[in-house]
């Protein structure tokens, strides 16, 4: 069995007196992609977001890569291999698709406030890596020809393309896609399933959150099933698809 | 960098570098005053653009900022003037001005981290009224900065044994003291306008623009909000501590009164007015917002004589009512600003300047 990349153990998390997640424990394999589905409202986001540090948890914790997440530190999540999108996309609207790509650099390089000011070689050199990497990002996610387009200006699947280049733009360890297919027609599914089997065989872990069930059985590797915050299930799709306690959550019988 | 090496951004660079050399004696030619009014011109550009880095840069509003150029100002009054006895050379006391300002960025951006909009607008308000009451009454028990009389006989700003103040001659040129200051701060603000157009292309300029853009997709990227905006303060209060130094030496007398509300108000119509976040705007609006007025005031007057025979409405008071129906129009006319960056013009055309 593959090595463990993150343990989610008792993750709890409320809202006043809703229980968004109730001690959620799954664990994410090296190198496999995890789909993470439920009915609206089960907790998958809210999930995401105490993993990416936008929320503390009430309870519970993560452990990646060995260590311990600290709880409250987005940024130090995407430090540590982190990467996510966001359900409803969240770009730098008014910035190029490249700078959008750009920005993702920043944790993977150096320069302050006086290497701007003075521009000396070494700035200069990260600088040209920087932007070298980001269009070659755009390249693998088939952008490339959006480059100096505002971020706001590209179609709705172009967008999706370019968080997905902004996140991969910080190498992550683990990629977290919040319903990537969200709003795509087949054509642009099929692109996207392509694009995303293609990362994970490049070697990175992908977590991803879908309400495509055909998506997520056809490209996972294990699947957990979330309902009113409470984990129903963790196994393979095979298993999952056929579990009572699934059919009746999404049927709501 | 290519572009700059064909002949007629060359030919422009040259006209505007003449125009820019000559300007002094120009002004000079309408009295000593009207390069004083330059000299003032050149000293709110560079206000402008350190504010633009909090404000444009990276959208924080900030209706303090005279404050850091206050704590400039008096850095330098108090190490460079008999109320101390204290007589540092200017390039001793500058570079103290800014670190005693971006201190005091960092103490006020440092409790504002979570404020947004009109919230910091107000804390940052608060700040800057706070620093000019210090200032007033700092002289008891003891006395260190003279209150409400302000400090005086400040020291001008010299390099070896040649003086900013004064007249001298240099290669049968009459040079007045404003005149030699011009100079000073147009060397001066060539650089600030360097330093922020690299900091604008950068690593940390692309992220204050992202944190500008959406926080939390920032803070998932990597970006450490909180310092960054910190360094924003931080950096911009330098630039107005920096500025503030200058203003001491070329007056060579400060008071808390110059630094009330309306200039902190007044530096943030001209980075608003001009198109922020865009450095050729920023300047625009500064140079505007800051020869208009003045020329206003010596040109209302006349002309009220010439057309009515006599003095109608008190040039003062016209002064501000013209000048407020000008930022009103501008407004509604220009909601980008008066020269906005392409991305900002393109923006506000589509949403129809709604969310300007």
């Amino acid at each position: 069995m593959a090595e463990i990349l993150l343990e989610a153990r008792d993750v709890a998390k409320h809202f006043g007196g809703v229980k968004a997640l109730r001690d959620v424990s799954l664990s994410i394999r090296q190198g496999e992609i995890f789909g993470l589905i439920g009915p609206n409202g089960a907790g998958k986001t809210t999930f995401f977001n105490c993993l990416t540090g936008l929320y503390v948890p009430d309870g519970g914790g993560f452990t990646f890569a060995g260590t311990p997440l600290q709880a409250d530190a987005p940024h130090q999540a995407a430090e540590r291999g982190i990467a996510r999108t966001f359900q409803n996309i969240r770009l730098f609207a008014n910035m190029s698709a490249l700078e959008n790509v750009m920005v993702g650099r920043h944790v993977r390089t150096r320069a302050g406030v006086l290497g701007a000011m003075w521009q000396s070689a070494a700035t200069r050199a990260e600088e040209s890596a920087i932007r070298q990497r980001a269009s070659d990002l755009l390249h693998y996610v088939r952008i490339e020809d959006r480059a100096d387009d505002l971020a706001k200006n590209l179609s709705y699947g172009d967008q999706r393309r370019l968080e997905i280049a902004r996140a991969l733009a910080t190498e992550p360890k683990l990629l977290c896609l919040d319903e990537p297919a969200a709003g795509m027609n087949h054509t642009e599914t099929a692109e996207l399933r392509d694009l995303i089997d293609g990362i994970r065989r490049d070697g990175t872990t992908i977590l991803l959150i879908e309400h495509d069930v055909k998506l997520v059985m056809g490209l996972c590797d294990r699947v957990a099933v979330l309902d009113y915050g409470a984990k129903l299930i963790e196994d393979v799709p095979a298993v999952v698809q056929k579990d009572q306690r699934v059919i009746e959550a999404y049927l709501g019988a | 960098m290519s572009k700059w090496l064909n002949p007629r951004s060359a030919f422009g660079i040259a006209l505007i570098a003449a125009v820019l050399l000559a300007l002094p004696f120009v002004a000079a030619a309408g009295g000593q005053a009207w390069v004083r009014i330059v000299n003032f011109a050149i000293l709110y550009v560079f206000l402008a653009l350190g504010l633009n880095i909090v404000v444009g840069f990276a959208g924080l509003l900030d209706l303090g900022y005279i404050a850091f150029y206050a704590v400039g100002a008096y850095t330098y009054a108090l190490l460079a003037s008999p109320h101390f006895g204290v007589h540092w050379p200017f390039w001793v006391i500058l570079p103290i001005g800014a670190v005693v300002a971006c201190f005091f960025g960092v103490l006020l951006g440092s409790p504002t981290l979570k404020l947004r909009g009109d919230y910091l607008a107000i804390v940052t308000l608060g700040f800057g009224e706070i620093v000019r009451i210090f200032l007033n009454n700092l002289n008891a028990p003891v006395n260190i900065t003279n209150g409400a009389q302000g400090i005086t006989l400040i020291d001008p700003v010299s390099i070896g044994g040649f003086s900013f103040s004064g007249t001298t001659q240099i290669l049968g040129i009459s040079l007045s003291g404003p005149q030699k200051y011009y100079y000073l701060l147009l060397a001066l603000v060539a650089l600030v306008i360097v330093l922020n157009l690299r900091l604008q292309n950068s690593r940390v300029g692309r992220a204050w623009q992202a944190i500008r853009e959406d926080e939390i997709a920032a803070k998932a990227v990597g970006i450490n909000t909180r310092n960054l905006k910190l360094l924003a303060f931080a950096m911009g209060a330098s630039f107005g501590g920096v500025a503030g130094g200058i203003f001491s030496a070329m007056q060579g007398f400060v008071s808390p009164e110059s630094f009330s509300l309306i200039e902190s108000i007044m530096i943030l119509a001209m980075v608003v007015l001009g198109g922020m976040g865009h450095i050729p705007g920023v300047i625009l609006g500064a140079v505007l917002l800051s020869i208009l007025p003045e020329a206003l005031r010596y040109g209302v007057g006349p002309i009220q004589t010439a057309v009515f025979g006599k003095m109608l409405i008190d040039p003062e008071s016209l002064r501000m009512l013209i000048f407020g129906l000008a930022l009103v129009l501008v407004m509604r006319f220009k909601p980008a600003g008066l020269w906005p960056s392409p991305e900002r013009k393109r923006e506000l055309q589509e949403t129809g300047g709604r969310n300007g």
